[in-house]
């Protein structure tokens, strides 16, 4: 449907004075207005056909995975929404060298919502151990590599495993948050996630609040 | 090549011939709108047809919330393969296996409706009768020598064709009248008629899954349509006017 | 405002062309209903263009996947379903409107000089979109597609010598493949619809530059100076006409006063374009046929095989000639003899308003025929419709045979110098 602005005042002076322009601005304004709504109405299943699918809905659904294999400080990656999400087993020195350069990060407590509200602690996570974050840097969507036990040292002096990414050297710490002075300008994202079981964790939804 | 265009303008009267009865067919009066009927048909089809027949174009998610099921009584009680409520409805049964056992994979039914037609459905799920030279022991009015058993069977009971006898021209000659069963089946034969009327307007609904959207839809834009028309007649009239 | 439009206007000249095409476009005040479909066919182009594009956003052109993918769009894209059926229901429309077109040139001889490229570029039109139409319609991969494709193809394998090369050439296959669904996706989706709109512009350049025909045939444009003050047009005119010639008082600007009739014509297709689409968008099975809804399968030929109803009247002569190279050549006969139209109509009338009852009848009788092979051509073949088919085609040809001949001494009606009031 096209939009139609027939303005009265624009066509030629045609035999005769048009009788009553009033009437000719109505009819104008009305059949414009209606035209314009039907397009806007065209336009909609138009739009909608990009929201995601039913196909890209069911691959986007909640994801379970069982956690019992992972050695403690073994990292495992899963899908999730086609998006990489990490998941690691702390060991307890790991843990306790979170606090340690805390005056080197952008946002040490979690201020900036990039986590569900369960994450906003230290260790950013429900359990102290286990670490579940979407593994996508928050510059421009490059997966950071993980370096642990020292390798991190050579881009975070005294930190010695952390998370670097090789696309514009953006570092975040064991709890995926972010380093001062890199590109990144927020900490890592946690999934919404819950336990099921002590094994178990379902990716994509958080626990009912009792 | 050439023998396919051969095929295609010559063979046209044999083709049609060869392809099968003129059986008359039934009228399904089946209902997009009755939820009931739809959600029987689901069950039917999950525990008659899925055995062979998938619907691979369709998922049980979809299917559960356009026929008003939640996702858990649906798992329960109408999804008896595949792991998640997000599937499409395919059939455990490997293809290549199936190719051998009846001659050819059976089709997928996602489309069936709109290939054949409700009617079509209709009759055919109700004609098969008993034949003993037949590899299934079964023959169809509509589909002659059709490569599948009768697997409704249970609810039909064993159908057989029954003729009568009439005088033509001074002769008395057996005319065929229709399919009775033997009445083992667990349907009385108006339940057998309206279980098959509900699989049908569930395979309807799955050939077609946006109808009953598009309808509505399609009735709004019809009144916008002519209120646009009344309006942009009235100002071409005013315009055209002057001009006659 | 208006420095910053002169500012535009002085670098691309887009205020010229709006009043030189659309605003101040002299045309025929008598133009009736006939005329909306020009316009009509543009907007079915339009939304042909957009959905197109958006079909492409989702369907995979592959053997294995098309199929799949457009039931994936039918089902699991929001509104897939609408845009697709707007694709499909539009196909049709295009049709409809285009058949409507070129019969609305026939009666009011629209064709003829100085009108002959104008018809031509026309046909090309026409010609382009059968192509577009035919490729489109295998994309689905459903078992008419897949017929349908080897049926049109193997016509090629009736050209001597070359033909079954050509026909391997052409699938890229020894069979109709996945090689050759890819080749139709791109040329339907790229090729084709690029030549189709130069072709459009092309259409409506030359017909903008000889001017519209009416229903009678008069021409509106005078020799400079031939017309009184009194009897120009009052509306403005631009000045590329008016500089050549005198504008009779026979005529309105297009705009507004025709876009407003196009446009009630408009909503009136719309209606029934929508009731269609939203309601009964297999219309019966002949927008789109019940075999395709089934994978393409090469191994099972559906029991009947038709090509969709815009093809059939070309479709049931091919049938008609018992002979393969023959009814190929019959076929490309019967579109080839449209084209020739401006030089077989040897008359100087150009509306039926004014020409002989014997052209009158023969312009009926060809559009009767035209649509009785269509219906031969679009059901189950019966003994009775073979020789039915040959006399329609007989008489398909008749048409222009007959034309040639009594067009040259035509018993015509006086024709007015103006428009009659």
């Amino acid at each position: 449907m096209s939009n139609v602005s027939v303005d009265a005042g624009d066509s030629s002076p045609a035999q005769g004075q048009p009788q009553n322009n009033n009437r000719r601005r109505f009819l104008t304004i009305a059949t414009s207005v209606v035209g314009a709504a039907g397009a806007v109405g065209a336009a909609i299943p138009f739009v909608a056909s990009w929201n995601p699918s039913a196909k890209a809905k069911a691959a986007g659904a909640d994801v379970e995975v069982d956690i019992s294999g992972i050695e403690p400080g073994q990292l495992i990656r899963v899908m999730w929404r086609s998006k990489p999400v990490w998941i690691v087993r702390r060991t307890p020195e790991l843990l306790a060298a979170l606090a340690a350069h805390e005056d080197q990060l952008k946002d040490p407590n979690s201020e900036v919502e990039q986590q569900p509200a369960f994450a906003q602690n230290q260790w950013r996570s429900i359990k102290e151990e286990y670490l579940v974050l979407v593994g996508i840097c928050t510059h421009l969507g490059c997966s950071p590599q993980h370096l642990k036990d020292g390798a991190m040292e050579q881009y975070a002096e005294g930190v010695a495993d952390g998370f670097f990414c090789p696309c514009h050297g953006s570092k975040f710490d064991m709890a995926g948050r972010v380093f001062s002075n890199v590109p990144a300008p927020s900490n890592l994202v946690v999934p919404p996630y819950q336990f099921v079981d002590d094994n178990t964790i379902i990716i994509g939804s958080e626990a009912e609040v009792a | 090549m050439r023998k396919y265009l051969v095929a295609a303008i010559l063979a046209f009267p044999s083709l049609v011939m060869a392809a099968g009865s003129n059986y008359p067919l039934d009228k399904a009066e089946y209902d997009l709108t009755d939820k009931a009927s739809l959600q029987n048909g689901a069950k039917i089809f999950m525990n008659y047809c899925l055995g062979c027949h998938q619907m691979q174009y369709q998922r049980y998610q979809r299917t559960f919330s356009d026929l008003g099921i939640s996702d858990e009584l649906g798992q329960e009680y109408l999804q008896f393969t595949g792991e998640k409520v997000t599937d499409y409805i395919t059939t455990p049964m490997p293809a290549e296996g199936a190719a051998t056992w009846f001659g050819a994979p059976p089709p997928d039914l996602t489309l069936v409706a709109r290939v054949r037609g409700a009617d079509w459905l209709y009759t055919y799920l109700r004609t098969f009768y008993v034949d003993e030279a037949k590899t299934f022991g079964v023959n169809n009015k509509v589909f002659p020598d059709v490569g599948m058993p009768h697997v409704l069977e249970e609810l039909q009971g064993t159908p057989r064709e029954t003729y009568e006898e009439v005088m033509v021209d001074g002769e008395m000659v057996e005319r065929y009248v229709g399919i009775k069963t033997d009445g083992n089946g667990r349907l009385s034969a108006e339940e057998y008629d309206q279980a098959i009327l509900d699989l049908v307007n569930f395979l309807e609904y799955t050939g077609e899954p946006s109808r009953l959207q598009s309808e509505a839809i399609g009735r709004g834009v019809l009144v916008f349509i002519v209120v646009f028309f009344v309006f942009a007649l009235l100002l071409k009239k005013d315009y055209w006017r002057d001009v006659h | 405002m208006s420095g910053f439009l002169n500012w535009i206007e002085e670098r691309i000249p887009m205020m010229r062309v709006a009043n030189m095409h659309a605003i101040q476009y002299p045309a025929p005040r008598n133009m009736n209903f006939w005329y909306v479909f020009g316009f009509l066919a543009t907007i079915v182009l339009v939304n042909q263009i957009v959905t197109g594009i958006w079909l492409t956003m989702n369907f995979e052109p592959s053997a294995e996947r098309a199929f799949a993918s457009v039931e994936y769009i039918m089902r699991e894209v929001d509104y897939g379903w609408l845009i697709r059926y707007m694709h499909s229901t539009g196909a049709s429309a295009f049709f409809i409107v285009v058949y409507m077109h070129m019969f609305r040139g026939m009666i009011y001889g629209s064709y003829q000089k100085p009108r002959e490229l104008l018809w031509v570029f026309g046909m090309l039109i026409y010609l382009a979109l059968m192509a577009e139409a035919f490729m489109g319609y295998v994309l689905p991969w459903g078992q008419m597609s897949y017929w349908g494709a080897q049926v049109i193809v193997s016509l090629f394998g009736a050209i001597p010598v070359i033909g079954p090369d050509l026909v391997v050439w052409i699938q890229g296959d020894y069979v109709i493949s996945g090689a050759t669904l890819n080749r139709f996706f791109a040329l339907h989706v790229i090729a084709l619809p690029l030549v189709i709109v130069i072709l459009v512009f092309l259409h409506i350049i030359a017909l903008h530059e000889v001017g519209s025909n009416n229903p009678d045939g008069i021409p509106i444009k005078h020799k400079k100076g031939s017309l009184s003050e009194d009897e120009k047009t009052k509306y403005e005119i631009h000045e590329y006409y008016t500089a050549k010639y005198d504008i009779a008082d026979d005529v309105v600007p297009f705009f507004p006063h025709i876009v407003l009739k196009d446009l009630v014509a408009f909503s009136i297709f719309l209606f029934g374009f929508c009731y269609i689409m939203f309601f009964a968008p297999e219309m019966g099975g002949k927008f789109l046929e019940h075999p395709n809804f089934e994978i393409a399968n090469p191994l099972k030929t559906p029991e009947h095989i038709f090509p969709v109803w815009y093809f059939t009247p070309f479709y049931a002569i091919l049938k008609a000639v018992p002979d393969k190279l023959f009814g190929v050549i019959a076929m490309f006969a019967a579109i080839a003899a449209l084209f020739a139209l401006p030089w077989v109509d040897r008359g100087r009338v150009r509306s039926w308003r004014y020409r002989s009852g014997l052209h009158k009848v023969n312009l009926l009788v060809f559009a009767a025929v035209f649509v009785f092979l269509g219906y031969l051509g679009g059901t189950p073949q019966e003994n009775w419709k073979i020789v039915a088919s040959q006399i329609a085609t007989i008489m398909y040809f008749g048409f222009f045979v007959l034309l040639w001949m009594y067009s040259k001494n035509e018993t015509t009606k006086p024709v007015p110098t103006r428009i009659p009031r």
